[in-house]
């Protein structure tokens, strides 16, 4: 099996371990009502942490996605709600912008070589200010739009129902594997993260790759703010405070490495899962403190960075280990 | 020889950095089906004048003919355009990728807009076999050996570009069987109407496989001729500029008293490393270990510095026992080290020179006796000049300097432990 593959396993291997452990305390978990929720609550979580993917697999992070998500759920609402926008336009707006904000992001850390993490950082503050400035209160929206596409669901036998924004979610995943794995553009991304000198001396257009990149995560986030706004009806300046670190997370122990060149999409969405079933587990229990859920992802976090540790130390090439 | 059928033409070039001249109007020429030689000591301008003809320097003045056609090169991809292909020393591919993705990356086969990984595979192994390889496409790079990385990024170089290859020193991490495979492709390449640039350090090498040979020295042309009736002494008369006496291969003094123990390594080895060994150094000695890459060399030299810790043997320094388990026990102790990669390991590129030499100094010295800025750069100063560094100032960022520079530098900054009381 090859080296990046084995993280890979490992999760999907745990996750199935975890849920069947879940299922065995909770027997109703193991419901289409739960697996359709599932994908509802985590649907912007999971489409924010597809861009991420991209971003990490490029050896480079997004610490700006959850400030951008606050920031489109704040835009639209105003848009919609007090200038009377429809909300399709306001969306259009919101992606058009995010696309603006990602590629000068992406412009910044690839022509000043300014780390990744502090364009970003700077990012955040950016977006988090610029929503806080529209407005300092939540925006309720109230639009036929809205409710139209909260009544589009499929209905599943057993009682649950797959929402549209969990559908959208999906799709932004099987999209986004095919783009990292079958296109020029998603071995441009591996490329970068394997190592920026070959890549670059190899004819990867680097410049364009990082800014894509950027462009790419922005985009998503701002339309994980869109699928926030849907799941809400709600602008709110200070909305997904810290998925940005949810969402490196669900990369992380979806078994990419952290340094790029390495990582599956799919990896991602069991990551997401993973985060998503500890969350149903702790609402089940009833009893425990929804912090625990920050102390279980801090554990499996650390689990697997010490898998990558020893899954790569143990099998570099070169190793005189025989 | 006509010289108007070069496939790929330097004329005059001039390249300077700083207030320094790197290339002074330099001449080159390169004939379809020749392999040519590219000479000079470290700092004589070879790794210029090939980063100017790749595309990676823009040349301060001068003109570079690509089929008798003035051509501005914008960067090594733009040249992959004129059909010159270059490999480099260090393989500068993708590991983390399949064998296929790094042969065909940016010009992979797509179906409807998508890469068609089978066609890519098959065209793969298609190539590879010309090159004697026969491994699966789909395998990490990373996986395999050096050799066949090497091979991997000149079938590369030369699918995509087919008419110039430029080969920085390709043998350097190789073995014999290696190499003579490697010259194997290379006479096949010839025979296919290629042209080669090949740059090394080995004599050897160049007389093995060389139809031409130019030779740099101080960044000026030397001199370009065919190295039939060239003879060995010839070439390093007119690399070093002087006359050299040789004193035959075999004429070692053997007899020569060697100094007091200065150094005593015994059954000293590393689990999954080293294998215990014995080594004695006097002093005034100079002991060479050799071995093939991934023989231990490397591991030997780390252990040694304590850069790795031994777990079993002992040391003696000077007849005490000594305990070597962190580079700062070896410093203290007086030992200096070079390490393999000097850019890695070796050097901080962002900072200038003279922080370079100063800084190991200063690990000696602790956290609480900073060194003044006239102590710094007396030092530097001293040092560079008797190791003859050139760079136009000690301020200059030193990865802007040469390979051979950068190392004579680290040998400064590594080797002579100051005392300073």
């Amino acid at each position: 099996m090859s080296r990046s593959l084995r993280p890979l396993v490992a999760t999907a291997v745990i996750f199935a371990i975890a849920y069947a452990l879940a299922v065995f305390q909770f027997p109703n978990m193991f419901s289409t009502r739960v697996l359709g929720n599932f994908l509802t609550d985590n649907a912007f979580l999971g489409i924010t942490a597809v861009g991420m993917t991209f971003v990490i697999l490029s050896g480079g992070i997004d610490l700006s996605v959850g400030a951008v998500i606050g920031f489109t759920g704040v835009l639209i609402a105003v848009l919609i709600s007090l200038a009377g926008w429809h909300p399709l336009a306001a969306f259009a707006l919101a992606l058009v912008i995010a696309a603006a904000f990602g590629a000068i992001m992406g412009l910044a850390i690839h022509y000043l070589q300014v780390p990744a993490f502090i364009v970003t950082l700077a990012g955040m503050f950016l977006a988090r200010g610029g929503a806080s400035v529209i407005t300092r209160d939540s925006i309720p929206v109230n639009h036929d739009f809205y409710s139209w596409i909260s009544e589009l669901t499929i209905r599943l036998p057993g009682g649950g129902r797959l929402s549209f924004i969990g559908l959208l979610m999906v799709a932004i995943f099987i999209i986004g594997a095919l783009v990292a794995h079958r296109t020029k553009f998603g071995s441009y991304v591996y490329a970068l993260g394997g190592n920026e000198t070959s890549a670059s001396l190899m004819g990867v257009p680097v410049a364009r790759t990082t800014v894509g990149v950027y462009m790419l995560s922005s985009v998503l986030a701002a339309l994980a703010g869109i699928v926030f706004s849907l799941y809400t009806s709600a602008g709110y300046p200070l909305a997904a405070v810290g998925v940005e670190l949810d969402a490196i997370s669900a990369v992380v122990i979806g078994g990419t490495l952290l340094t790029g060149g390495y990582g599956f999409v799919l990896g991602t969405f069991i990551g997401v899962m993973l985060l998503g079933l500890v969350q149903t587990y702790i609402i089940f229990d009833g009893t425990l403190s929804s912090w625990w859920t920050k102390i279980v992802i801090g554990g499996l976090l650390f689990l697997f960075i010490v898998l990558q540790r020893l899954i790569f130390a143990a099998s570099t090439p070169g190793d005189k280990s025989s | 020889m006509g010289e108007q059928s070069y496939a790929l033409e330097a004329r005059g070039i001039v390249k300077v950095f700083g207030n320094h001249v790197a290339l002074d109007n330099v001449n080159f020429g390169l004939l379809p089906g020749e392999v040519h030689a590219l000479l000079g000591e470290n700092g004589a301008g070879k790794s210029t004048l090939i980063k100017i003809l790749t595309g990676a320097y823009q040349p301060t003045g001068g003109q570079v003919l690509a089929d008798g056609v003035a051509v501005t090169l914008d960067n090594p991809q733009h040249a992959q355009k004129y059909g010159i292909g270059t490999v480099y020393q260090e393989v500068n591919l993708l590991p983390n990728r399949s064998v296929a993705e790094n042969l065909f990356l940016g010009h992979q086969p797509t179906r409807f807009g998508f890469v068609d990984r089978r066609k890519m595979e098959r065209d793969s192994r298609e190539v590879l076999r010309r090159y004697g390889l026969d491994l699966d496409p789909a395998s990490e790079l990373g996986a395999h050996s050096v050799a066949v990385q090497q091979i991997v990024a000149i079938a590369r170089a030369v699918e995509l570009s087919g008419k110039v290859l430029i080969l920085d020193e390709p043998t350097a991490s190789l073995d014999r069987n290696e190499v003579e495979r490697l010259f194997e492709i290379i006479r096949d390449l010839k025979a296919r109407g290629l042209a080669v640039v090949f740059i090394t350090h080995f004599l050897d090498q160049v007389f093995a496989i060389a139809d031409r040979v130019t030779i740099l020295r101080n960044g000026k042309l030397i001199e370009t001729r065919t190295l039939d009736g060239t003879t060995r002494t010839d070439v390093v008369r007119l690399m070093l500029g002087k006359d050299v006496a040789f004193s035959g291969a075999t004429g070692v003094e053997d007899a020569r008293p060697l100094g007091e123990v200065l150094l005593d390594f015994k059954n000293y080895g590393k689990k999954r490393s080293v294998h215990p060994f014995n080594l004695t150094i006097h002093k005034g000695e100079v002991v060479g270990v050799a071995g093939l890459l991934g023989s231990g060399r490397t591991e030997m030299a780390r252990i040694m510095f304590g850069a790795d810790s031994a777990d079993e043997g002992t040391v003696t320094v000077s007849g005490k026992p000594a305990n070597i388990s962190r580079p700062t026990d070896a410093i203290a102790k007086g030992f200096g080290f070079l390490p393999e990669d000097r850019k890695v390991e070796g050097i901080f590129g962002d900072l200038s020179v003279r922080e370079n030499i100063v800084i190991a100094l200063q690990g000696k010295l602790g956290w609480f006796s900073a060194l003044s800025r006239d102590e710094q750069l007396e030092i530097a100063g001293r040092f560079g000049e008797s190791m003859d560094i050139r760079a136009a100032s000690l301020d200059m960022p030193i990865k802007l300097l040469s390979g051979g520079n950068q190392q004579r530098q680290s040998c400064r900054a590594g080797s002579r432990p100051i005392r300073h009381s």
